[in-house]
């Protein structure tokens, strides 16, 4: 070998001993990107991704950090998570407790995205799925103790949709009603001002992700009842009628209620049920 | 060695001051000034630019849009809006023209940060070297274009320095100022030019993006060169220089060609000479350059 050759062998192995050491060096920091990356997209439960939001796995790779979300909301509710903030950096949240979404006709913040990581086929906000209420202190919920509140339910902007009442027998006090307020997911958009309006010093009513605020059936359930809708007819053979011998002017419904004595309701302009009242004026939204 | 306590002392003696840091105080007015036209709507409530550099809207008209950002979340499956397209294509063809490391030099905030890192080495006297090859950011750039592919997020913006510190001054910087010290400290002892001039994909990116650009730095009046070596120490890829400013008899073109250059302009200011003045990248004929120091020489005299 020559000298010339051999330096030129010398200088081709320094080459690609530099090489391979700072792709060696770049791949080690690409696998701590990596694994840190899993880290930071964990997100705190009452951090909510504004309305459109894509699910949280594209929402990481859509949304390029711009602000311009948080700069279109005219409400000032969105901030984008600062490094140190269980939050994947530069990415917006907002936090239903201290500012809830109002629910915007035009969505300025979808129309703003660049991205579409906050999703522009949204229209209607009504169809945003930000998150789900769930009423998750139901031992400190003043409603569950007999009281009149109904706050959550009177803030909703669904009304009556996304959040019911629904009436209980009151137990203790063996007389009253309850008034338990029910939320609908297929209603509910996660806006979370009924969180913001929950009296308590902590929400009785919270605004979760969707996913961890919903179970799941096993995708191998069959709801009977469901599948004779279905199928038009029962899938089992029918029960046979039960038949009451009851005398004359009376009959008696199996599925609601109960004995009937024909010509004997009462005649009143007030509806049976207390909630009809309490919607009086509403119902005509 | 070179003798850091005169750096400049020669240029300033030749032009004034001013004339021996116009460019840097024009750079310095450049970055500063975009920060302000972002800050001046969450400060005083005067909108003039929303969002920040990764996708911004000026005057609720103009779009702006970041093309290394987008194409990052590109490659994990997004389809842009128009908005967005339509600002990336402004920044591109931008860049194109001018130099896509012009980004570096005259818009990114981190640059003021290895800046002053790289003054204060030079007034301490650091001369530490590091092993890290200027090819690395080339080689970072795609590791966080491949990182999307693989995560399926943007990786990188968790991390950016770059965007962490303007969306920081614009947003609120959380811990992110950490990362900023951490540069800093890395530029002034480890490396010289570290992070700029050898780790970050982001200029690597801009890099590629105005290899083919018009405008660039030109050594039109190379020989008057009194090799005093000053364009070397301050600029922050020194590699460039050299085929423009020494290759008269190799034939080279006068023009700085590579695109690692960042358009600063730090050499056209620290020299005594005048050597250098920003020109069009075809501005290549020699005799013609003469003709045009000659020129200039002229309007001075």
């Amino acid at each position: 070998m020559s000298e010339a050759e051999r330096k030129n062998e010398m200088n081709r192995r320094r080459f690609l001993g530099n090489m391979l050491k700072t792709a060696c060096g770049v791949g080690l920091v690409g696998l701590g990107l990596g694994a840190y990356s899993k880290r930071a997209s964990s997100m705190p439960a009452n951090y909510i991704r504004p309305p459109g939001a894509l699910p949280e796995e594209d929402f990481l790779g859509a949304c390029i950090r711009c602000g311009l979300c948080v700069r279109d909301c005219p409400y000032d509710i969105l901030f984008l998570g600062e490094v140190g903030d269980e939050v994947a950096t530069g990415t917006p949240y907002f936090i239903a407790r201290t500012g809830p979404c109002e629910m915007c006709e035009d969505i300025p913040c979808v129309v703003a995205c660049p991205t579409n990581a906050l999703d522009h086929d949204l229209k209607d906000i009504e169809d945003s799925r930000m998150g789900l209420a769930v009423v998750i202190d139901q031992e400190n919920c003043i409603a569950f103790h007999g009281l009149r509140c109904e706050v959550c339910f009177n803030v909703c902007p669904i009304r009556n949709r996304a959040i019911s009442l629904d009436m209980q027998h009151n137990t203790r006090s063996g007389k009253h009603a309850l008034f338990i307020p029910v939320v609908h997911s297929d209603a509910c958009t996660g806006c979370g001002l009924c969180e913001r309006a929950c009296i308590l010093e902590e929400a009785a009513i919270k605004v979760f992700p969707t996913h961890l605020a919903k179970g799941e059936l096993g995708k191998h359930y069959r709801l009977g009842w469901k599948e004779k809708e279905k199928a038009g007819e029962a899938l089992v053979t029918p029960d046979t009628e039960h038949r009451y011998n009851l005398p004359e002017g009376m009959r008696y419904d199996q599925q609601g209620e109960g004995l009937i004595i024909e010509g004997e309701a009462e005649k009143t302009p007030f509806s049976s049920n207390p909630l009809d009242t309490l919607n009086s004026g509403f119902m005509d939204k | 060695m070179f003798d850091m306590t005169t750096l400049g002392d020669d240029a300033i003696a030749a032009k004034g001051w001013f004339e021996s840091h116009k460019y840097l105080i024009l750079r310095r007015l450049s970055q500063l000034g975009i920060l302000a036209l972002f800050l001046t709507g969450p400060w005083f409530g005067i909108w003039i630019v929303k969002g920040n550099l990764a996708s911004s809207l000026t005057l609720d008209i103009l779009p702006l849009t970041d093309p290394y950002v987008l194409l990052q979340a590109m490659l994990s499956g997004v389809v842009p809006e128009t908005a967005a397209i339509i600002g990336v294509v402004i920044v591109l063809a931008f860049y194109f023209l001018v130099g896509g490391r012009v980004y570096c030099s005259w818009v990114c905030p981190v640059n003021m940060v290895t800046d002053l890192a790289a003054w204060l080495r030079r007034k301490l006297g650091i001369r530490t070297t590091s092993q890290i090859s200027r090819s690395t950011r080339f080689w970072m750039l795609v590791l966080t274009l491949i990182l999307p592919l693989v995560v399926g997020g943007i990786v990188w913006e968790l991390v950016n320095p770059v965007s962490m510190m303007f969306r920081g001054i614009v947003f609120g910087m959380g811990a992110a100022w950490v990362m900023i010290v951490g540069i800093f400290l890395f530029d002034l002892l480890v490396a010289k030019d570290g992070w700029c001039g050898h780790i970050c994909p982001v200029g690597a990116f801009y890099s590629l993006l105005g290899s083919k650009s018009l405008l660039k730095v030109n050594a039109s009046q190379r020989q008057a060169c009194n090799d005093c070596m000053e364009c070397y120490v301050v600029c922050p890829e020194p590699q460039v220089i050299k085929p423009a400013l020494m290759g008269e008899k190799k034939g080279l073109s006068p023009v700085i060609l590579s695109s690692d250059c960042t358009n600063c302009g730090r050499c056209i200011d620290i020299c005594a000479k005048d050597v250098f003045s920003y020109g069009g990248r075809h501005a290549t004929k020699i005799d013609e350059c003469k003709r045009e120091g000659e020129i200039n020489r002229g309007v001075r005299v």
